[in-house]
Order: C-alpha cells, then structure tokens, then sequence
C-alpha cells in the first residue's frame, strides 16, 4: 500500500473509530461506576414499613398497638395554581400557613426539583377523607398512610418507651439497618425490644423518569420483597396493676417496682412523674415541654435512680448477722432511744419499748438493734481485720443483687452502689476506719445506694426465702423466646433456714395491730396475710424519702412490691399505703370499703404539680 | 447491447453505499421509537408521534435518494452548483431575520408545518461549489490565490451560520479541509490546526509552564529532525525563520488563550469546554448532558440491555435523546456491539466514500465525494464524540439516526449525489 494521501486520510479515519471505540469500550465494559449511577438513576426502591410488633400485658391487654396516620405530602414541582383559602379549609389550616409554605418551596425551588414533602403531618381523620373527596382540586398535594404506635392503656409511659425517628448516630451504629425516615424505639421497652418489634422492611422496586415520577415496576416485580411484620411481644406486665400504681403515684415523684417473686416477672414498674402516653406518638411535638419539666419525666427512676435503702435495708444485715452466727433471734439489745457508737455521738432512734429481739427490732424498727447487729459482723474475731470483715459483708449484700446491675431486660439500667473496703481505706487510710465510722450502714444509710428494682428484688427474695430470678418485662411466647438466664434461680450467700427467722418480723410489722409499736400496722389487709418493711431514708434534698417493701400472702407469695416515694416522709405514711393498696388490688381486684378513705387520701394528695 | 447489460444497475450503482446508507436510517429510526416509548407509547409507524414521523420521512428520503439515482442527469449538480450556493447564502442570511427563535439561534424557516435549516442545505451546495471551482481544468491549491478563495468559499457559509448561533454547524465546516488536504494543500495547515487545538487545550487546563515547554519541544524536534538536514542554506534559514515565526504565534496563541476563552466564548460554550477537560465538576448545571449521556451508554455493558428494556434514554435522564443523543440509545440497549456496529457501518460508509471518490476519473466527483466523507467524518467525530465524552457538547446531529427530517434529508441528498455521480462515470467509461 502506498501512503498517498488517500491512504492517509483512511487511516486517519479508523484512527478516529479506533479511538471512539477504545473510549466507549473503557465506559461500558472496564469503568463499572456508570453501571451504579444507572442503578441510582432510574432504579427506586420504595419501601414498604412493616406493622410495629403490638406489645401486651400478661392478661393478652394490648398496651401498645398501631393506628393509621395520614400525613399530607406535597410536590412543590407539580403544585399548579389552587384555592389556597379552600384548601385551608379542607385540611384545617390557615391561609398564612400555606402561603408561607408555599413561598418557601418557591424560594428554594431548585433545591427541592421534583422532591415530595410533608405538608402536615398527622392530619385528623376527618380532614383526610374531606381532602381525599377534593383533590383533584389540589394537583400536586397527596396523602400518606402511615402506621404509628397507639396507647389504649394510660400504663407506663416510660416502661413503654416512645419511637423517634432515626438520627444519624444511630443510623451510624447499626450500619445498613436503616434509612433516614425510619423509625426506631428509643426508650423503654421499644428500645429494650427493638430488634423483635421492628419487623423486616419490604420493597418495590420501581423505574422512574428523570423527574422522578415512577414509570413501571421493574422487572414486573419480581425482585420486590414484602414487608415483615415486627414480632408482638408479650410483657410481664399487668396493665390494671400498672395503672393504679400510676394513679397513685400521681403527683408524687418515686417509683413502684412490683415483681412475681416466683418468676422474677415485674408486675408493675411506675415511675411518677411519668409521660403521658397520650404524648407518646408524638413525642418530637412536646420534647421541649417535658424536657422543660422539672420532674424529669423522661428520667426512669425505677432503673435509674439510686437512693439509699434506709430501714428496709435492715433485713438484709440481720439475715448477715445471722448467716455469720453472729446474731440469734432472741438476742435482745436495749435502745436508749439510740445507739452510742462513740462517746457524745448517737444514732437515734423513736419511742419504742426496749429491750428487744430480732423479731420485735424488725417489727419496729428498732436503729440501735441493727447497729449491734453490723457491729457483731463487722468486729467478728473470725476477721482478722475490720477491711476483711467488710468485705465478706459486702459479699453478702452483692448477693442480694445490690451494687450491681441485674441484668434485667430493661434498657439503662444502673446498679446502685455497694463501697468496697478499699474505697474506706482511701477515704480514711488503711485501718484509720472502724464499725464506728460506717456505722449508718447499719440502718440503711451512708455510702450505700440502691434502685427502686433492687428494693424490689431484695422483697421477691424475701418472699422466695432466698433466691430470685432476674426481673424481667418479656415474657416467653410464640414468637419470642427471652434469654434462659432469666429462668435461672439466683440464690443469696444467706441460708434459707435464716429467711425463715425474719419473716415474722415483717409478718407483724404489718399484722401486729396498732398499738403494739408495729410499722406498718396502716397497711394490713385482713386476709392477705402481707409482710413488709418499712424505710425513712435521710437524704441531703429536703425531707425522708418514704420507703416501703412487702410480698403477700405471707406462705406461696404472689407478689412482692417496693415503692419509694421522694421526700415524702416516712415509710409508713406513703409508700406502705401505696404499696399495700396494690397488693390488695393485684391479690383481690378489688379495695376494701374499709380502705376506700387510705385510697382517697393518696390519690388526692399531691406533693407538687 | 451486451455492454450495456453488462452495465447495469447491478454493476454501475454502489450498492454498498446505498445499503449502509439503509441500514444506519433504520438503526436510527428503531432507535427513535426506544428512546421514546415510554412517554410516547405507538406503533412504530404512528404518524402523531416521533417515531412515525421518522418512518415518513425515511419513505421521502428513501423517494428523494432514488429520484437522485435515476432520474436526474447529475451533470445538472455541476451546472447548479454555483447559482444554488448563492441561493442559500442568501437563504443563510435571511433566516437571521426571518427565522424564528428555536433554542436561541436564529436558523430555521417554518412553512406551514415543515420547518428546515439553511444550514443543512448550504453543507450540500458549498461541497458542489467547491468541487465545481476547485475541478475546473488548470485549477491548482497551489497557485497563487486560489486556496485562500477556497477558504473564503468555505468561510463564508460558516461565517453566516455562527452569526445565526449556530456554531456546532458552523464547525462541521472543518471537514472541508478534508478534500484541500487531498487536493494538494499543505500538511502543515492541518498540523498547525492541530497544534492551536493542543495548546489551547493545554492552556486551559495545565499549569502556565506546560503550553510553553510544549512549543519548546515541538520546536526543538523540528529543528534536529527537520531543519538540520536541509543542506542548501538559504533553503535551510528560511525553514528556520518559518519555524521561529511558528513558535512564536504559539506562544501569543497561549497568550491570548485565556482571552478569547473569557471574552469570545458565551457562557455556555465555556462551561462545556471546561466540563470536557474536567476543570468543572457540575452535574446539575452543565455537565448534566454528558454525565448523564455517558451513564446511559456506560450502563450497556457489553451487550446492552436490550431492545426496549433501556432506562436512562427512555425514562428523559439523557436530554434531546431522539436527535442529538440518539447515540445513546444504542449504547445502553445494544452495548459494545451496538456502538461497534454502527462504528463500523460509519467507517464504512465513510471509507468507501473516500475510495470511490479516490478512484474517480472526474475532479468533479471526486473532490465532491471528499467534501461529503470531511463532512461525514466531522459530525460523527464531533456527536459521537460529545455522547463519550471526548468534545464538548456541541448540538449537531448524528447523521442519518438522529430525528428530524432536515438532517435526514440533507445527509440523504447528499450522500445519493454521490452515488449518482459515481454512477455515471461508470455507466461511460
């Protein structure tokens, strides 16, 4: 071949083809990047959210279940010109609302291209079925469906827990879960039971146009997958139970655990003050009103406040005292209205016949009895040290599930606070501290810091001679199969044959009859055979902390029950009622006309508002 | 009688030609009707929507291309060539008047429902004049004067049709220099076409130093390879001062890059160039075209995704996709093959375009049959070109598949006066 000219130029020429193809080659078969843009192009997933799993009480009651919701959405891009002052009064809105929402699509137009918005969310029923039978007056505007959580029950707005839309952060922790707009359960039990409730998300998958109005379904909806409705979940909880502990503890911030002793199931878990469920749905809509409160209702206190135990604690170093062989059941110590632990500092104590032995100390509840009892722990010649002594007593009270999480299936729990020998050995330096020096442990006080579900839990073990299971809120059911630790039985380093010698203690606390300097004689139930315990627990914010904890009837107990009622007093005059009326109300459905006067009373006093 | 069986149609007409000529209009047209399916669902023949129209306008051309063939004498295209390249400069100039706004350029007449561009025709009668002046006997480019009337032939026209905005057209105007080339203009003119192309290039979109060391370089290997050998001197210096000269209009060329880049250009034509050389990354603003162009024909693969099953052309992700990004559409359904087929029914067409224009006795055919491969070449280099990615989005057709009844006819009359002329140069001799 000649290289003329003419030979030049074809060369040139499958130079050019050669080239076009090199490049086209490059794109469509070596550069696969264009094949995902295609993908994000064209291709939309539109997902389908599954129904919420419903949660129920024990009684089959549902406690959180779903409704419809009907937002109304609109694409800016195809809003043609409409009657603004009709459609403010179709949905239920004002003239300036739309105009000034309207303005703003119009100010930001490109940014927002052929996106949809919500308009209003959560439109009543009646505005919907009214804009839905006018639309076509209103191009561009639509409604969604949407499913979100309903509370027949006023039971528990914080063991219940609220979902929230997902933040980023979240999103960030559990990679590839969720998309922004999802929902997900933030407190409470919908965040404790997230993953069953939540359900499997379903797709279509659509093709769009380039204005992103969905033309076909691709691939005739083959590779769509349906929704998975998330798993109900059953909770121990019982929703009657539940709510007449929150109408008692209305007005009144504390808390009341109460727990199946057998099984380690809570009954009950009110923490006052509370949210209301009836702003639960919406939580976003009133976040700044409750964060506002100063009750702190979002704070759980059954969980997550740690209080000093008080009298009810007493119980625990007598049942110690007696493991250790320190203490018999008809020791008797004398009270001078107090105990002298060093010379011109006492321990006091109220009026009440003196001497006395373990049962009648329980029963009145006596200070200076169960300093003697932790001063025979403390100093037992077993013991080479005092830091030695106190570790085995701390090993005693760990037992008892305190200072430490239990392990409940609740989310944010805390564990309270047991000191160790070692936190006194650097407070005061190593062997500078003696039982003198912690001598409020005795009764309760001090260094010591407890969870209303730990008070609750040392009542279950009371009522359990020993053991406890882990409380829990989820029952076993068809669809859900809770951890096996929580049927496992958690014995205390306390024999037993010692429960045994406590109980008539806390049987005559409540059953001994007034007069006798008995407790917590305003709580008795003819018939229910009650044992309890009453608590005054000093604290630095103003007035006693009232604390009570009982379990009825006294043999096979059914339940057992702790409330802590905030500076309210002493033990016997709120929180023993408290406690008590629900136990009456749990055990026989129904209160005594008798204690219709002691409900009243509670019910209607309100300690703030 | 024998010899004139002997030449027959069969033997006198290209066929071949007529054929690629067939198959790329039918490509084009089965690609309209993908590209549009979705939001203009009809019959492939449905006369109310695009696809249709291009069937109907396949049938004029396919009329029109047989009328050229056979039923006129193509002597008459010589005798024409002048007084209808007056015409249509004419024509050119006054649609800048009379014209009506289409996407701001002034360039197409409407009569009653059928509206053309001068443009399209003027490509077909500049190629007649230039054959006709530059095939009279004793016409040498290299005679004093002569190339610069051919520039000025060919610059005109094009002059027109910038100021109708319509530069993309305009630029297919380069493929001329295609038949120049052939007829005998220097090398050079095409080199240093091709070097005001790399330095404004390279100005644009590399560091200052690069253009100058460029021309440096150029300059330095011309010397050792070219100069230095030259033993008679006075031959030798004037090559040396040429080159002195050369380098230096480079180094203004890089100078005033940046000017006319910023001051001539419009707006949009600087967003474009700056998008292809990826100085500008905007995929909403104007680099959506190419990016989305370049999704849709990425996204083929190999074999594409089959007929009818595309989604970016169909679904409007790429803009004009019936007329200037036809391209896409074959691409994204039919893939590598795809583009490879159609490649090489171009390069074909093309190709042999060039040898039978090559192989003619007659100046007339053959500059003429240079002038249609210049053009044919330019527009496929410039939209193909701009589908993938390589030239800046420029509006001009991919002849014969785009839609549009201008183009397609004018392509078609273009192609077919070559047909015919080379057919009677074999029906006598």
């Amino acid at each position: 071949m000649i290289l003329d000219r003419k030979n030049k130029l074809l060369i040139a020429l499958a130079l050019l083809v050669a080239v076009m193809l090199g490049r086209i080659f490059h794109i469509q078969v070596m550069d696969g990047r264009y094949k995902s843009d295609s993908v994000r192009n064209a291709m939309v997933r539109q997902y389908v959210a599954p129904p919420r799993g419903i949660i129920y009480d024990r009684n089959g009651a549902i406690l959180v279940g779903n409704r419809m919701s009907y937002d109304l959405l609109v694409t800016p891009r195809e809003v043609s010109r409409f009657d603004t002052a009709a459609l403010a009064e179709v949905v239920d809105t004002s003239v300036a609302f739309i105009k000034e929402r309207m303005q703003y699509y119009a100010a930001n137009a490109r940014r927002i291209g052929w996106q949809t918005l919500p308009f209003i969310k959560q439109l009543d029923e009646i505005s919907c079925q009214r804009f839905v039978e006018e639309q076509y007056r209103f191009p561009g505007f639509k409604i969604e469906t949407r499913t979100i959580r309903d509370y027949p029950f006023n039971a528990g707005g914080n063991l219940l827990g609220y979902i929230s839309e997902v933040s980023p952060e979240y999103m960030e922790r559990h990679p590839g879960e969720y998309r922004p707009g999802d929902y997900y359960g933030k407190t409470g039990l919908e965040a404790a039971r997230e993953k069953d409730l939540r359900g499997e998300k379903g797709y279509h998958i659509y093709l769009r146009d380039a204005r992103n109005r969905v033309q076909t379904a691709y691939n005739d909806g083959k590779d769509d997958k349906l929704a998975v409705p998330g798993k109900d979940v059953i909770t121990t909880i019982d929703a009657h139970l539940q709510q007449y502990g929150q109408q008692l503890m209305q007005g009144k911030k504390g808390s009341v655990v109460a727990i199946e002793p057998e099984t380690g199931e809570i009954l009950a878990m009110v923490s006052s003050p509370c949210i209301d469920v009836s702003v639960l749905s919406d939580v976003g809509k009133h976040y700044p009103e409750i964060a506002r409160n100063p009750g702190k209702p979002m704070f759980n206190r059954t969980v997550m406040a740690s209080y000093p135990p008080g009298s009810v604690f007493k119980i625990v170093n007598g049942l110690i005292g007696l493991q250790e062989g320190v203490l018999r059941p008809n020791y008797h110590y004398a009270c001078y209205k107090g105990y002298q632990y060093s010379s011109g500092h006492t321990l006091g104590c109220h009026n009440h016949p003196s001497p006395i032995d373990l049962n009648e100390a329980i029963m009145m509840s006596c200070n200076a009895y169960f300093c003697h009892v932790l001063k025979n722990v403390l100093e037992n010649p077993r013991y080479d040290s005092i830091s030695t002594a106190f570790s085995a007593w701390r090993q005693y009270v760990m037992s008892f599930g305190f200072g430490q999480k239990l392990g409940s299936d609740f989310p944010a729990e805390l564990g309270g606070n047991i000191p160790s020998a070692n936190f006194y050995n650097r407070r005061y330096g190593r062997n500078h501290w003696r039982f003198p020096t912690i001598v409020s442990l005795s009764i309760g006080q001090g260094e010591i810091g407890a969870t209303p579900l730990q008070i609750a839990n040392l009542a279950a073990i009371l009522a359990n001679r020993g053991w406890y299971r882990i409380p829990h809120i989820v029952k076993d059911s068809e669809s859900i199969s809770i951890d096996p630790k929580y049927h496992e039985k958690h014995y205390t380093l306390v024999d037993t044959l010692q429960f045994v010698k406590v109980i008539p203690g806390m049987w005559r606390a409540v059953n001994a009859g007034y007069g006798t300097g008995a407790t917590a004689v305003s709580g008795a139930v003819p018939g229910l055979d009650i044992c309890g315990k009453t608590g005054t627990a000093q604290n630095p914010h103003g007035e006693d902390h009232s604390v009570f904890i009982c379990f009825a009837p006294r043999d096979h107990p059914k339940i057992a029950i702790a409330a802590y009622v905030e500076n309210a007093g002493s033990g016997a005059s709120w929180a023993c009622p408290i406690a008590t009326l629900m136990v009456e109300k749990y055990l026989t459905g129904t209160i005594r006309h008798e204690h219709r006067d002691r409900e009243q009373r509670i019910l209607k006093t309100k300690f703030y508002r | 009688m024998t010899t004139t069986l002997d030449r027959g149609l069969r033997k006198t007409v290209d066929w071949s030609l007529v054929v690629s000529w067939l198959l790329l209009v039918l490509i084009g047209w089965v690609n309209i009707y993908a590209s549009i399916q979705s939001s203009e669902p009809s019959s492939m023949f449905d006369l109310h929507y695009r696809c249709g129209m291009q069937f109907l306008w396949f049938l004029v051309a396919l009329a029109m291309g047989m009328v050229v063939l056979f039923a006129v004498n193509p002597r008459l295209w010589e005798v024409i060539s002048s007084p209808a390249y007056l015409v249509v400069l004419v024509l050119l100039v006054a649609v800048i008047f009379l014209g009506a706004e289409h996407k701001g350029s002034h360039s197409w007449f409407t009569v009653g429902s059928v509206s053309f561009q001068p443009a399209e025709i003027s490509k077909i009668t500049t190629s007649l004049f230039l054959a006709m002046m530059m095939s009279q006997a004793g016409f040498r480019l290299s005679a004093r004067g002569n190339l610069l009337r051919a520039f000025l032939l060919i610059g005109l026209p094009a002059l027109i049709i910038v100021l109708e905005r319509e530069t993309g057209s305009a630029l297919v105007y380069a493929g001329f220099l295609l038949a120049l080339y052939r007829e005998g203009m220097s090398g050079w003119y095409l080199f240093f076409i091709g070097m005001a192309i790399v330095l404004f290039v390279l100005t644009l979109a590399t560091p200052a130093w690069v253009p100058f060391a460029f021309i440096g370089l150029v300059l330095a290997l011309f010397l050792l390879f070219h100069v230095r050998p030259i033993r008679h001197m006075r031959l030798r210096r004037r090559y040396l001062t040429r080159a002195l000269l050369s380098a230096v209009a480079g180094v203004l060329l890089v100078f005033s890059t940046n000017f006319v880049f910023r001051y001539l250009l419009r707006d949009y034509q600087r967003n474009r160039i700056e998008v292809v050389l990826g100085l500008k990354d905007d995929p909403a603003g104007a680099g959506y075209n190419v990016r989305q162009s370049m999704i849709a024909i990425g996204s083929g693969g190999l074999f594409g995704k089959g007929f009818l099953h595309g989604t970016q052309t169909a679904y409007g992700f790429v803009p004009e996709q019936t007329t200037d990004f036809i391209f896409c559409t074959v691409g994204e359904e039919w893939g590598f093959f795809g583009c490879l087929v159609v490649l090489l029914l171009y390069a074909y067409l093309i190709g042999r375009i060039i040898v039978d224009a090559d192989a003619s006795r007659e100046a007339f055919t053959r500059i003429y049959g240079y002038c249609v491969a210049g053009l044919l070449s330019m527009h496929l280099l410039i939209n193909v070109g701009m589908t993938i990615g390589l030239v800046p989005v420029i509006g001009i057709t991919l002849p014969l598949m785009s839609y549009g009844g201008s183009s397609l006819l004018a392509f078609t009359l273009l192609i077919f006066i070559f047909i015919a002329l080379h057919r009677q140069e074999n029906k006598y001799f």
